[in-house]
């Protein structure tokens, strides 16, 4: 057996030491761990990718190697490194690019727990990544409640304070929901394990023995997640979540929190459930319909929304939309376009926050759109960044934006029922999308209304030019050279 | 029907105390009440644990002289999954504690509207 399937492992322990650690370095040497860290775990996972591309084999991970009803899992298939990779990037990325706000809004005393919290979330998604036992997923999901509301009330502020509070109590409503679900499958199954759960699940259904108890955890599990990740009814905690948070914060938040709920939520689909069972018990048309109301709620907020902050938020909560309208359609073509859009919306949701919040720094901190006119003439990098995540969120072609567009219209074509409506509500999103986008391209780029400040140099915010260019270069290259990530995501679904 | 609701009993009566908790931390106002209702609601998901974990006329499972036949004994995971459950509900509520505590410090009320309201006027002023 290669060396490198312990990688996940070692990462998950190396991240919680370094957690611990961080508690007692100084700020500048814990920012300095992050980001190796960050920066170590997405190498190692590319390593353990490339190994199981080779070998086009899923691996099991047994901890302590025991065997399956008693030992702890880990599972390493095509997926689970792929987006360990892209999730630890993007945190490495988010950590970089927003040092300027960070030195900001933390005091420099307390500076170092930032990074302790950061250290704690990525462990949490790397374990939702890979785990293979649905009770230490559930461990890990409160890590990760905790530790993400602990990225957001370290900014001392009275409206932050309150989102933090929202926040949590939504995601424990979340959790205690999603716990009640393991706790009735594991009480009808006998099994925490997600290969023996599932086996058992499919064997309990097929014979018509259960159903209702099992229909009852699909339920509690899905909503579960569905509050934590904020769709469509529950989405009220995100504009004060990641509109007063650092701008870090919100990046991590929007872009990697939440997309790590939902990757487990489809392992779940996948390994637990079974996609036969899920998609017989009729939970995936109302993620369907929720879908789609999130995304013409979201876009329609975020329309009507006069704060730059709040708008990328409730845009947020379109795309996550998009993801369980994916989820909803299909099992096959339906979660290729939603795993697709999820890497999309990771890598295109923090540079649009951190570009907002270098904008807003140019007008003098003000977040309104009034106070933004012309902004990006004082800092072009900022307004270039925007202008390109702006341009990926519309999907235009050439962007990762327009493939996921792209993937969600084929998924629709193969779906009977639903075609017409997801056809009709990708148009029509895809209109409102660019309104309130193109509104804040031209704004950022109108003629300056006062004196125009001085030109915000490259040099001077080096760290923050390496993130915006990675980002940018990510979402074109993934948009211009599409076919080999679909065909590594379509192998990676048969994996699954 | 009536028959097996009472075979569960105790398996309702935990579902009705989650339904009680959740609505609480929902829908209740005061934050301190909120705080409750996550425990009554974690509570109930333990209380769902033990029961499945308990059978009637089993040890514990330590291995002693006399039992020797694993059908003596309950099955322990229930129970460690419950001082799992139980140590994340600890910390969670310690996390909302500390939160409540500085909202409290800083808006002398506990009423989350209230706090909304004095929030939003301390931006407004701030603008």
């Amino acid at each position: 057996m290669n060396f490198s399937v312990n990688f996940p492992l070692f990462s998950v322990v190396l991240c919680l030491m370094s957690a611990v650690i961080s508690c007692v370095l100084p700020g500048r040497a814990a920012r300095r761990l992050s980001l190796v860290l960050s920066l170590a775990v997405s190498i190692t996972s590319g390593m353990l990718f490339a190994h199981i591309l080779r070998t086009d084999q899923a691996v099991t991970y047994l901890m302590g190697h025991y065997p399956h009803p008693w030992g702890n899992e880990l599972r390493i298939s095509l997926l689970e490194p792929l987006f360990a990779m892209a999730f630890s990037a993007v945190l490495f990325l988010c950590l970089l690019g927003g040092r300027k706000h960070l030195a900001e809004d933390l005091e420099p005393a307390k500076s170092n727990l930032y990074y302790v919290m950061a250290d704690l979330v990525l462990s949490a998604l790397l374990v939702l990544v890979y785990t293979n036992d649905i009770f230490t997923g559930y461990v890990f999901i409160e890590i990760c409640t905790l530790s993400s509301c602990g990225l957001l009330m370290i900014r001392q502020w009275g409206r932050t304070t309150l989102a933090s509070v929202r926040y949590l109590i939504f995601s424990l409503l979340g959790s205690g929901l999603f716990l009640l679900g393991v706790v009735l499958l594991y009480n009808v199954t006998g099994h925490l394990l997600m290969p023996d759960l599932r086996l058992s699940v499919s064997e309990l259904w097929a014979n018509g023995r259960y159903t209702l108890p099992i229909t009852a955890a699909i339920c509690l599990i899905t909503v579960g997640i569905a509050v934590k990740s904020g769709l469509f009814p529950f989405h009220f905690w995100m504009p004060d979540t990641y509109g007063y948070a650092t701008p870090s914060s919100s990046g991590i938040l929007s872009g990697l929190i939440s997309k790590g709920y939902i990757f487990f939520l489809i392992k779940i689909i996948f390994d637990v459930f079974g996609t036969n069972v899920f998609y017989e018990s009729g939970v995936h048309n109302v993620l369907f319909a929720f879908g789609a109301m999130g995304i013409v709620v979201g876009s329609v907020s975020a329309m009507r929304e006069n704060d730059i902050f709040r708008m990328i938020a409730y845009s947020s909560a379109a795309q996550i939309g998009y993801i369980y309208l994916g989820i909803g359609i299909s099992p096959e073509a339906g979660i290729l376009a939603a795993l697709f859009h999820i890497l999309t919306h990771a890598v295109t949701k923090p540079p649009l926050f951190l570009a907002a919040a270098r904008l807003c720094d140019v007008a003098g901190g003000k977040k309104r759109f009034a106070d933004l006119q012309g902004a990006a003439w004082s800092n072009h990098l900022a307004g270039a960044a925007f202008t390109a995540g702006a341009f990926s969120m519309i999907g235009l072609p050439l962007t990762m934006g327009f493939i996921s567009k792209y993937l969600f219209a084929l998924s629709a074509f193969r779906a009977n029922i639903k075609m017409v409506p997801t056809l009709i509500i990708l148009a029509l999103s895809t209109v409102l999308n660019t309104l309130y986008f193109a509104r804040t391209v031209l704004r950022i780029y109108g003629h300056p209304s006062g004196t125009p400040a001085g030109v915000m140099p490259v040099r001077k915010q080096r760290s923050y030019a390496a993130a915006a260019i990675l980002f940018a270069v990510f979402n074109f290259a993934a948009g211009v050279a599409a076919s080999p990530l679909i065909d590594i995501l379509e192998r990676g679904l048969a994996m699954f | 029907m009536l028959q097996s609701l009472w075979n569960n009993r105790i398996q309702c009566a935990a579902v009705i105390l989650f339904a009680i908790g959740f609505s609480t931390l929902l829908l209740n106002r005061n934050l301190i009440k909120k705080i409750i209702g996550l425990n009554i609601m974690d509570t109930a998901v333990f209380l769902f644990l033990t029961s499945i974990g308990y059978i009637r006329g089993r040890l514990a499972p330590i291995v002693s002289e006399g039992a020797a036949t694993y059908s003596a004994y309950v099955n322990p995971i229930p129970a460690g999954l419950v001082l799992t459950g139980i140590v994340v509900s600890v910390s969670v509520t310690a996390v909302m504690l500390a939160l409540t505590i500085r909202l409290y410090q800083r808006y002398h009320t506990l009423n989350l509207d209230e706090i909304y309201m004095q929030a939003l006027r301390e931006q407004e002023e701030h603008e």
